[in-house]
C-alpha cells in the first residue's frame, strides 16, 4: 500500500510544482508593464544575449566548417559536391541552429540566470524587494524572461548565418567547391517559410522553455549553496532534455506531415 | 480603542507552523509607537519568521496581526503593498542589490515609489547616507564594503522612504565591537530623530538592554518574559536569567534530548 | 557607469542579427526574386503529377522562370490542375507551348519542364489565367513496368 501512497504524494508534489511554475510565468508575462522595465530588459539582453555571442559565433563557425568537411567527403563520392550548400544551410536552419543555440544558451545563460536568482533569494534580496513593496516578479523575473525570449531567436539566426559562412570557408575557399553553385543551389533549395521561418519558430519555443525553466529553478530553489548548485544543474539537464524532446515534436509537426 | 492608537503592531494569539513544526503557539505581543521594542530568544526559534509575519510575507495559521489597526493577513495584495511602504526591514545580510552602487541602492525605493526628480533624489540619498556616515562611500559597490558598512548602507536604504516602522533582523550578529557600537547608536538616534517605531530581533543581550524601551523574550513557541530592561533584569524566571547570563545549563538543557548515557555506552537496559 | 557600454553592445547585437537576417533572406533563401517581382499565373492540367510539389521550379532549358504555386484537383474530371507562377519578364510564350513533368537526375526532385512552341500567325501568346493545352504527365515507374510486362505478354 505504501508505494501507492508514495505515487500519490509524488504526483501531488509534481502538480504543485507545475502550478507554481505556471503562476510565476503568468506573473512574469502579465506583471503590469511599465516604462521602467525597458532599461532593465536591455540590461538583461546584454547579460543573456551579448555575453553569449562569443560562444554562439565560435560554435556556429566550427559546426559549419565541420559539416562542410564531412559533407564534402560523402557528397564527392556521388559527384554531388554542388549540393554542399543546401546540405549545410538546411541542417543549420532547420535543426542545428535552433537546437544547438538552445543547448548552448541553457548552459551559458540559463545556468547563470538560475544561479543569479537563487543567490538573490539566498541573500534575501528578493525578500527585501517584497518588503520595499516592489514585486520581484515584475522587477527581477519579467526583464530576464523577456530578454531570454528576444535574445535566443537572435542568437539562432546569427548561429545559422555564421555556420553557412563557415561552410563556405571550408567548402569553397579550401576544398574548391564552386562558389556559384554553393550559393545558387542553396537558394534554389532553401525555402523562406518552410526553412527559415520554421527555424525561428522553433527557437522561439525553445527560448520560452529554457528561460522559463532557468528562472523558475532559481526562483524556487532552496536558498542554500547546495540548493542553488542543484537548481543550476537541474536547469541545464531539464532544459536540454526539453529542447531535444520538443525538437522532435516540432520537426514532426513542421516537416513530417506534408 | 485607545490601545490601537498606542500600539503600531499588535500580534494577537497568533499561531504559525512550518510543516509539522510548530513555531508559534498562541503568541501575543505589542509594539508601542515611537519606541524600540526588542524581541530576544535563543537561535532557531523563528525570530526572523516573526518579522516576515509582520511584513505579510508569511500568513499565520491562526490569530491576527494588525499594523496601525489594520489586519495584515486579511489585507488584499494591493493594500499590503501600500502598507509595506510604511514599513521597512533591515535584513541580517543587509540584502543590498549587488549589481548597483551604494548610491543606487539607497535611491532604489525612491525611484520605485516616488516621482521625484534625479536632483532631489540625489539630495535625499546624500542626507540618508550622511546619517549613517557613509556619504563618502556612495559610489562603492556592495562587494567593496565591510559587513558593518553594508549593514549601515542597508539601513540608509531602509529609511529612504521615511517609514513608520523599521524592523531589524539580528543587526548585531557577526559585528566587531566598534561596528556594534555604531549600530546601537544609529538605531537609538534614528528612532528618536525620525520618530520611528523599531523592532529589534536579536540574541545579543547587553546591546539590547542599553537601547530597548521594552523587551520580549521568546522560547518554547511563546513569550516567557517581558518588560523594560530593569524589569527583565530583576525577573525571577529561571529561563530569563539563564538567557540573560548565558548559563550553559538550566531550564534550556545543555544536552539535546537523548537516551541515558549509561544505557547507551554499557548496553544496560532496565 | 557602464550603462553606455551596455547599450552600445546591445546595439551591436541587434545589428549583427539584422546582418544575419539579411544574409539568410537575400543570399540563402533568395526570398526576393520569386515573390517580389511581377508575376503572372498559368494553369496546366495533367493526368498524373507524380512527386511534383508546391514550389517546385518551372524551367525552360534548365533556367528557372517560375514556380508551382498550388496543386488542386479539378472536380469535374478528377485530374490534377497545377497553378504556375511565372515571372513577368518571360511573358511571350505562344499558346502552342507545352509543359511536362520531368525529374532532375535519376533520384532528383521533380520539376516542370516548359517547352516554348512554334509561332505562326493566328497563335496568340499565353496570358494571365490561360491553360497550357499540351501537357505530358510524370513518368510513374510502376505504370511503365506494367506496360512493359503487358506488351511482352501480348507479343507472345
Amino acid at each position: 500500500m505504501n508505494w501507492i501512497q508514495q505515487t500519490g504524494r509524488h504526483t501531488l508534489e509534481r502538480v504543485a510544482v507545475t502550478g507554481r511554475a505556471g503562476l510565476m510565468l503568468f506573473g512574469a508575462l502579465f506583471a503590469a508593464p511599465s516604462l521602467k522595465n525597458i532599461p532593465l530588459t536591455v540590461r538583461q539582453l546584454y547579460v543573456v544575449g551579448v555575453q553569449s555571442l562569443a560562444i554562439i559565433i565560435v560554435s556556429g563557425l566550427f559546426i559549419g566548417m565541420v559539416m562542410a568537411l564531412q559533407g564534402y567527403t560523402i557528397l564527392t563520392d556521388y559527384g554531388a559536391e554542388g549540393s554542399l550548400g543546401p546540405m549545410v544551410a538546411l541542417s543549420l536552419l532547420r535543426e542545428l541552429g535552433p537546437v544547438v543555440t538552445a543547448l548552448l544558451f541553457a548552459g551559458r545563460a540559463g545556468s547563470a540566470l538560475t544561479a543569479e536568482i537563487g543567490l538573490m533569494k539566498a541573500t534575501e534580496q528578493l525578500s527585501s524587494l517584497e518588503m520595499m513593496a516592489v514585486d520581484p516578479l515584475r522587477r527581477v523575473v519579467a526583464p530576464r524572461f523577456w530578454a531570454g525570449m528576444i535574445a535566443m531567436p537572435m542568437l539562432a539566426l546569427i548561429f545559422s548565418a555564421v555556420g553557412i559562412l563557415g561552410g563556405h570557408l571550408v567548402g569553397v575557399d579550401w576544398l574548391g567547391v564552386d562558389a556559384g553553385s554553393y550559393w545558387s543551389i542553396m537558394q534554389a533549395t532553401v525555402d523562406w517559410d518552410k526553412d527559415v521561418i520554421n527555424g525561428v519558430i522553433k527557437s522561439l519555443v525553445f527560448a520560452l522553455v529554457v528561460t522559463w525553466i532557468a528562472i523558475f529553478k532559481g526562483y524556487d530553489s532552496i536558498p542554500t549553496s547546495e540548493g542553488i548548485s542543484q537548481a543550476t544543474t537541474q536547469t541545464v539537464v531539464f532544459s536540454s532534455l526539453a529542447v531535444l524532446g520538443l525538437d522532435f515534436v516540432l520537426t514532426a509537426l513542421m516537416f513530417g506531415i506534408e | 480603542m485607545q490601545s490601537n492608537m498606542d500600539y503600531l503592531v499588535d500580534v494577537k494569539n497568533m499561531t504559525f507552523s512550518r510543516g509539522e513544526r510548530v513555531i508559534y503557539d498562541g503568541i501575543s505581543l505589542r509594539v508601542p509607537k515611537g519606541k524600540i521594542t526588542a524581541v530576544m530568544g535563543p537561535s532557531g526559534i523563528g525570530k526572523t519568521t516573526l518579522l516576515k509575519l509582520i511584513g505579510g510575507q508569511l500568513i499565520p495559521d491562526g490569530g491576527d496581526i494588525t499594523f496601525d489597526g489594520e489586519s495584515i493577513p486579511a489585507m488584499s495584495r494591493k493594500a499590503l503593498y501600500h502598507n509595506r511602504r510604511r514599513m521597512s526591514m533591515l535584513f541580517q545580510s543587509g540584502a543590498l542589490f549587488t549589481d548597483m552602487t551604494v548610491f543606487d541602492n539607497v535611491a532604489f525605493p525612491l525611484r520605485e515609489h516616488t516621482k521625484l526628480s534625479e536632483s532631489i533624489i540625489a539630495t535625499i540619498v546624500a542626507l540618508k547616507l550622511q546619517a549613517v556616515g557613509l556619504r563618502g562611500a556612495a559610489q562603492m559597490m556592495p562587494s567593496e564594503l565591510s559587513g558593518g558598512m553594508a549593514r549601515r548602507a542597508a539601513l540608509a536604504r531602509a529609511i529612504a522612504l521615511d517609514p513608520d516602522l523599521i524592523m531589524y533582523d539580528e543587526p548585531f550578529a557577526g559585528q566587531d565591537p566598534i561596528s556594534m557600537g555604531v549600530l546601537v547608536k544609529l538605531i537609538r538616534e534614528l528612532n528618536d530623530a525620525l520618530n520611528l517605531t523599531s523592532i529589534v530581533v536579536t540574541h545579543d543581550v547587553t546591546e539590547v538592554l542599553t537601547i530597548a524601551d521594552y523587551i520580549y523574550i521568546l522560547a518554547d513557541q511563546r513569550v516567557i518574559g517581558e518588560g523594560t530592561a530593569e524589569q527583565i533584569k530583576g525577573s525571577d524566571s529561571e529561563l530569563v536569567q539563564q538567557f540573560l547570563h548565558g548559563k550553559a545549563d538550566g531550564p534550556v538543557p545543555f544536552h539535546y534530548p537523548a537516551d541515558d548515557l549509561r544505557a547507551a555506552f554499557l548496553g544496560e537496559s532496565d | 557607469m557602464n550603462r553606455y557600454k551596455t547599450e552600445l553592445m546591445v546595439g551591436v547585437f541587434v545589428l549583427m542579427t539584422i546582418a544575419a537576417f539579411l544574409l539568410l533572406a537575400l543570399k540563402v533563401a533568395n526570398q526576393t526574386v520569386v515573390t517580389d517581382g511581377d508575376t503572372y499565373t498559368l494553369y496546366a492540367k495533367f493526368e498524373n503529377i507524380g512527386g511534383l510539389k508546391v514550389r517546385s521550379p518551372v524551367k525552360v532549358g534548365g533556367v528557372t522562370i517560375g514556380r508551382v504555386n498550388a496543386i488542386k484537383l479539378d472536380k469535374d474530371d478528377y485530374s490534377p490542375v497545377v497553378e504556375l507562377t511565372i515571372q513577368s519578364e518571360y511573358n511571350e510564350f505562344p499558346e502552342t507551348s507545352s509543359a511536362s513533368i520531368l525529374t532532375s537526375g535519376l533520384l532528383g526532385e521533380q520539376y516542370i519542364g516548359f517547352e516554348p512552341g512554334f509561332t505562326i500567325d493566328g497563335v496568340e501568346n499565353l496570358a494571365e489565367g490561360d491553360y497550357i493545352e499540351d501537357t505530358s504527365s510524370a513518368l510513374v515507374l510502376e505504370e511503365l513496368i506494367g506496360q512493359f510486362l503487358f506488351s511482352r505478354n501480348s507479343e507472345e
